[in-house]
């Protein structure tokens, strides 16, 4: 798989010029790949970084970010997977140390026989423990768990500098790099809390709202007694069905959940997987049509109420990660995904972009809202209280960059904000309203990164 | 940077005052651009064209540039790619001429030549240079129906934007997976002040056509644009037609 290192580079181990797009694949650019397999490698990396050009490098884990950020024109690109040892487990602490290139697939493969699970996963096993701090990731249980930040307690980060610092929760650089989308330095391991777990299963309760009115009234009397909780919207429904949505929300099973022949491996964990969908599939195949029935049987699928009922837990967190390179679905114009937050108070803004998506007829299939609870303080960490839809759109709707673009403004008039880890189209001059610390991550790049080492494409569309 | 639509930030415009290329440029100010370098002779008309983007927001600059002067090119527009990444190039300069006084006068003949087709090679070259050091970029190129088949009534013009159509499609094959992007452009009849005074062909469209359809082309970062779409079955079939016949059409 790996290809041989080229000879014009002899200085970077795996060292090649390849075009690079996030997991939306749009907007390619251009980058030299560096394969670091060792601290020192990637201590070597960064200071070449440093002296070559002006064009800088970015550390890159799995490419799940939707957009640009994990994308460097012209520079370099650190792919970190490379650095995937797991250090030492904790086994009655429930803590693990590990390298940042370890993905949560590896470590729930690793922690779940021992009784432990990540404390926050989003709907992806495949990203890194490092892209899960620099995007400050959110899961379904943000509204009682916070974001994955919450649950570092340590990490090491290699600073523009060629430095390698140990950063503890609670001081500047670690509020900064939490959500910092890399650019504040690589990082190398972190140590994190686990959680427990008696069983691999999920108890899940599924329920049907009608519109977005009763979504949202389910959710809010309801939330606060789950552990994990997350609503599919369908945005094509339109009149009276506007915001109809299935509740999909549970807890891990306890042991004596599990009927007897499961509880002689509570902790099994073997996701399967389908086959990929082939490299080339022909743009529009997502048209509204094709979604709009998919949506209504999705729907009509979902039972009106069904409680207790055992799901695996790949079933419940990641059904897509079953479909290797899902992304394709979309052809080779790609998607944009768009996820924003609007406080709680705001409900009548939520319901003006819900309307006004459903209005445009945006082919949406992976709709998604939830609630979040207290924020964490990181500088450009995304979750705040409030509610957050997350949609994916084709990138060939005619005239969708100044749809979102009003879309936006609706969300930064409410102080809102959208999610720079799955951003790729944003207008710079709203970045400042939506995140207020904005002005202190930018001064402190400037004292730490005063030759800015660490840059990506993200970076320089936002001027980050 | 360009946005998941391919909408540039900053924009190089070679030929400033070309109305094909301040149509475009008026256009991507209203999506994402925000930087707008106008290269073109200097005169009232440059500042001018500079003065009316200022107006709808955008820093705009303009930098000395002549396309029959290929030593200079090199310099003038390296200054250009010093100051930030230019995320897309639109090389939009060119001369029509006046076919039949022309071909009575070799030099003016060579000047539509030199101006439409070696100084976009060199201008072209330097830019894809730059863009290709920045890992990322679009340079399009405004070429012509002119230049796909030659006909009696313009074959110097048209000639001239043949081989800057050949040029840059081979220039797009050369950048091919280097992350920078080469569009050609081909509009047909365009109502502009180089036209003005011309019987106008069918199909004959206006620069706001033409800046429409390469923000479209962008978006799906295509390599060959016709204007309007309608153009490539046209020209697809009128390349086929044998010369006797073809010589008779009245186009």
């Amino acid at each position: 798989m790996a290809a041989a290192p080229s000879p014009t580079a002899p200085t970077s181990p795996g060292y090649d010029t390849v075009p690079v797009t996030g997991w939306g694949r749009t907007a390619p650019t251009s980058a030299h790949l560096v394969r670091p397999r060792s601290y020192e490698e990637t201590v070597a990396a960064v200071r070449e970084c440093a002296v070559t050009g002006r064009r800088g490098g970015i550390a890159r884990g799995l490419g799940r970010a939707y957009g640009d950020a994990a994308q460097n024109a012209g520079g370099a690109v650190l792919d970190m997977t490379g650095l995937d040892r797991i250090h030492a487990i904790d086994a009655a602490g429930g803590t693990v140390l590990c390298d940042a290139g370890v993905s949560l697939h590896r470590l729930m493969e690793v922690l779940l026989p021992l009784g432990w699970f990540v404390p926050v996963t989003p709907g992806t096993r495949y990203v890194t423990v490092g892209g899960a701090i620099g995007a400050d990731i959110h899961g379904k249980n943000h509204h009682v768990h916070g974001s994955f930040s919450r649950h570092v307690e340590a990490l090491e980060l290699l600073t523009a500098d060629g430095e390698v610092r140990m950063v503890e929760r609670g001081t500047e650089l670690f509020d900064a790099t939490a959500g910092g989308m890399g650019l504040t330095g690589v990082i190398l391991t972190a140590t994190v809390r686990l959680q427990r777990v008696e069983t691999s299963l999920m108890s899940v309760d599924t329920e049907r709202a009608t519109d977005l009115d009763d979504l949202m009234a389910r959710l809010t009397a309801t939330d606060h007694r789950y552990r994990y909780s997350v609503a599919w919207i369908d945005l094509l429904a339109r009149g009276s069905a506007l915001g109809r949505a299935v509740l999909t929300r549970g807890d891990h099973a306890p042991l004596d959940a599990l009927p007897a022949r499961a509880r002689r491996a509570p902790l099994e964990f073997r996701p399967g997987r389908l086959p990929a969908p082939p490299a080339f599939v022909p743009e529009g195949l997502l048209g509204r049509t094709t979604v709009g029935l998919f949506n209504e049987l999705w729907y009509r699928r979902a039972p009106r109420l069904r409680t207790g009922e055992l799901q695996k837990l790949a079933a419940f967190f990641h059904p897509l990660d079953g479909v290797p390179h899902w992304n394709r679905v979309y052809g080779r114009g790609g998607f944009v995904q768009y996820q924003f937050v609007v406080g709680y108070g705001q409900e009548d803004a939520l319901r003006r972009v819900v309307r006004r998506i459903s209005e445009r007829r945006c082919p949406s299939f992976l709709a998604v809202l939830k609630r979040f609870g207290d924020s964490d303080p990181g500088w450009l960490s995304f979750p705040m209280p409030g509610w957050t839809l997350a949609l994916d759109i084709p990138a060939s709707l005619p005239g969708l960059g100044a749809f979102l673009d009003e879309l936006d403004e609706e969300v930064a008039a409410a102080d809102g904000r959208v999610y720079l880890a799955k951003d790729s189209r944003l207008r710079p001059e709203l970045l400042d309203a939506m995140y207020p610390r904005l002005a202190d991550f930018r001064s402190l790049r400037a004292r730490l990164d005063p030759a800015g080492v660490f840059r990506s494409d993200l970076s320089r569309r936002l001027s980050l | 940077m360009k946005d998941a639509f391919g909408i540039p930030q900053s924009l190089l415009v070679l030929g400033g005052t070309s109305e094909i290329g301040l149509a475009t440029a008026r256009r991507l100010i209203t999506r994402r651009t925000r930087t707008v370098w106008l290269a073109g002779r200097p005169s009232p008309a440059l500042d001018a064209a500079a003065e009316e983007l200022r107006g709808s927001g955008a820093d705009v600059r303009t930098v000395a540039f002549d396309a029959l002067d290929s030593e200079a090119h090199e310099e003038a527009l390296g200054k250009v790619f010093t100051e930030g990444d230019i995320d897309m190039v639109l090389l939009a300069f060119g001369v029509l001429g006046d076919q039949a006084r022309d071909e009575g006068d070799p030099l003016a003949a060579v000047r539509v030549a030199q101006t439409n087709y070696t100084g976009a090679v060199s201008a072209g070259l330097v830019c894809a240079r730059a863009l290709q050091a920045q890992g990322h970029g679009s340079l399009v190129v405004l070429s012509s129906v002119a230049g796909e088949r030659a006909r009696r009534s313009n074959f110097i013009y048209g000639s001239s934007k043949a081989g800057l159509d050949a040029f840059a499609q081979g220039l797009g094959d050369a950048l091919h997976g280097t992350g920078v992007h080469v569009m050609v452009v081909r509009p047909g009849f365009v109502r502009t002040k180089m036209t003005a005074g011309l019987a106008e062909a069918p199909l004959a469209t206006t620069p706001d056509a033409v800046a429409a359809a390469i923000e479209l082309g962008l978006r799906r970062r295509s390599e060959t644009v016709w204007v309007p779409g309608a153009l490539r079955v046209v020209m697809a079939g009128l390349r086929h037609v044998p010369r006797p016949l073809f010589r008779r059409l009245p186009v």
